[in-house]
Formats: C-alpha cells, structure tokens, sequence
C-alpha cells in the first residue's frame, strides 16, 4: 500500500470518527429530547456490540458443510470466549476479562492445542 | 499557566484509564504491525483517529483490502454510540472556549465516563476537562508506540493477541445486557448478524448486519410512536 493511500484511509477513519463526537454539537442541540433519537440512543449500541461479536466469531463454521469442520483457530476462539464471559460474570473488571481471555486464546493458537 | 497540582490531580483521575489504555494500545500497535502497517501509521493513527474499537476494526479493514466508503460507513456505524455521548455534554462542554474542539476530538469512552463521574462543582471545569482528555489520550499513544516498536523489532510471539479485540466486544455487550435488561437489541443483533454471515460475502457482512438491524429498529420505533398525522385524523 502505497504512503498517499495509507494516509488517505486514515484522514477517513479520522474524519469519521470525529463526525460522530461531533455531530450532536453542531446539528443536535435542539433535537436531543426526539423520541427517534432516545429511541436508538438506546437500542442501537447494545446492537452494534452483539454484532460486533458474531462478526469477530464468523470464523468458527461448524454448520457451513452441514458437519463439525470448524476453521483451526474456531474451538480455541469460542472456549477463549467463554473464559471472558465467565471472567467477566465473576470479577466484572474489563482489563481481567480481555487479558485473561486472551491470554488462553494465545496459548492455545500457539501450542496448536485443540479439542 | 496551570500548577503541577492541577496535573497531578488530572493525573490520579487518569491512573484506572492508563491501567487499560497502555495494554489495549499495545495490543493495537503490535496488531498493526502484525498486518504490515508501518509504526508511524499506527501512530499517525492514535494521533488522529483515537477510537479503540475503532482503530481495531481500521487494521481489519485495511488487512482485508475494504473500499473507503465501506470504511467511513463501517467506522460511523461503530462510533454512532459517541453520537450519544455528545448529546448529554451539549450544556456542560458551553464556554470551553479554545479547549472545545479537543475536549469533543478526546471524547471516548473512557473520558466520558471519567468526565461524566466528576463532582458537581467541577463539572464546569473545562480545564480539568482538558487535561483529563489529554492525559488519557497519552496514555494511548504511548501504549501503541510501545506496542508497535515491540512488534516490530522483537521476535515476540503475538499469534493469536488480535483475539483482544474480540474479547473488547464481548465484554462490551455483557456491559451494555446488564445496563439495559432487555432482549430485543440482541435478538435483533442475533438474526441480522447470523443472516448476515448465511447470506452475505465476508466483506459486506457488518455493513449488512448492522444496515439490517437499523431498519428493524426504525420499524420497531414506527410501531411504537404511530406518526402524528394518523393520531390527529378524527
């Protein structure tokens, strides 16, 4: 990838990310009592993150050929999510539940270790 | 200008954020340098951008080659949470005069935690404020340099440390379960998504997903606020 076009990609992530921040300040000030706006306020970032997840799991398949052949990191990836959501029942700290989960999904991936 | 004590005090506020900001931005810049992303544009990247999930799911985009309105849109749609944020500072960021822009630049969502947790009588302090958004965005930097420089010349073994990201996002969702209690965000995430990865090719997946259960959600607010012009018929 070529200086320019790496520079152009992140001037638009750069751009986008702060159209969101600043929006509200500019166009919303008068508009932030609008059913519409509490209505997705609400909903759409409980949405996005559950999305987020299923897309970030997308690589474990185990129905794609109507049998068990999950891609090789797909077992390692979803009992590494469990530890997280476990981690994060018990002791509900962040930085516990990301580094623990991760750590198990490292060791796992890097010993070649699957059920 | 400013004591030391003003930026001590920011700083002891800043300590739990620079406790998640240094390892998460490590983990950003060695994943960078892990795709093939040169160590001044992982930093460039913290410089400018500044999104956690964000800049992630930027190296995603750029490892698999997405177009760019794929990523403006992708990357909107990810921060549409920080569209929120903005609303409930509208009144408190008033007067910060100079320091405005960067207060709404830094504003992520550790700041706004940080910011919106300060003691009444120093909610108006936009210097605080500004120091705050600073420090935390130093914290961030620094930990992707880190990171980028430690991915880049040792021979450290980082098979697998892009599942930080996923690990972001789970916690993230049980976060916002246990804020809201209810179902529908997430059976609606649940369809779309598993349509979405039955039906879509990779590279349109989210876009299709999260598109998918925008229109469900504007359907359901259709549903449950019937337009004025019906209720006003006699």
């Amino acid at each position: 990838m070529s200086h320019a076009s790496l520079l152009l990609f992140i001037a638009v992530c750069a751009l986008a990310t702060f159209a969101t921040r600043v929006i509200p300040f500019v166009a919303l000030a008068r508009q932030a009592e609008h059913p519409l706006i509490l209505h997705l306020g609400r909903y759409l970032p409980p949405t996005v993150m559950m999305i987020l997840v299923i897309y970030a799991l997308r690589d474990f398949r185990p129905l794609a050929e109507g049998q068990l052949n999950a891609s090789a990191t797909g077992w390692p990836m979803i009992l590494a999510s469990l530890a997280v959501v476990l981690l994060h029942l018990w002791r509900r700290n962040p930085l516990l539940s990301i580094i623990g989960g991760t750590a198990a999904y490292m060791a796992m991936v890097q010993l070649g270790w699957s059920p | 200008m400013s004591s030391p004590n003003a930026w001590r005090e920011a700083g002891t506020l800043t300590v739990p954020v620079m406790f998640g900001y240094l390892p998460l931005g490590a983990a950003f810049g060695i994943l960078a340098i892990e795709v093939g992303i040169p160590v001044w544009a992982a930093l460039l990247m913290s410089l400018a951008i500044y999104a956690g999930a964000g800049q992630f799911l930027a190296v995603a985009l750029l490892a698999a080659g997405a177009g760019l309105v794929e990523v403006a849109v992708a990357t909107l749609m990810l921060n549409s949470r920080h569209l929120f944020y903005g609303l409930s500072l509208l009144k408190r960021f008033q007067g910060a005069g100079w320091r405005k822009p960067y207060l709404i630049f830094s504003l992520t969502d550790e700041t706004y935690s940080l910011l919106t947790t300060l003691p009444p009588e120093r909610a108006r302090d936009h210097a605080l404020a500004f120091r705050i958004g600073l420090l935390n965005q130093a914290w961030w930097v620094l930990g992707s340099l880190a990171g980028a420089l430690i991915g880049s010349t040792l021979a450290f073994d980082s098979r697998g440390i892009e599942f930080a990201l996923t690990a972001l996002f789970i916690v993230l969702t049980l976060e916002q379960a246990r804020r809201l209690r209810q179902a529908l965000p997430f059976v609606i995430a649940l369809a779309t998504g598993l349509g979405a990865l039955l039906l879509l090719p990779d590279r349109h997946l989210l876009l299709g997903a999260i598109g998918a259960a925008s229109l469900v959600l504007l359907a359901h607010y259709r549903r449950k606020h019937p337009s004025r012009t019906q209720e006003s018929r006699p």
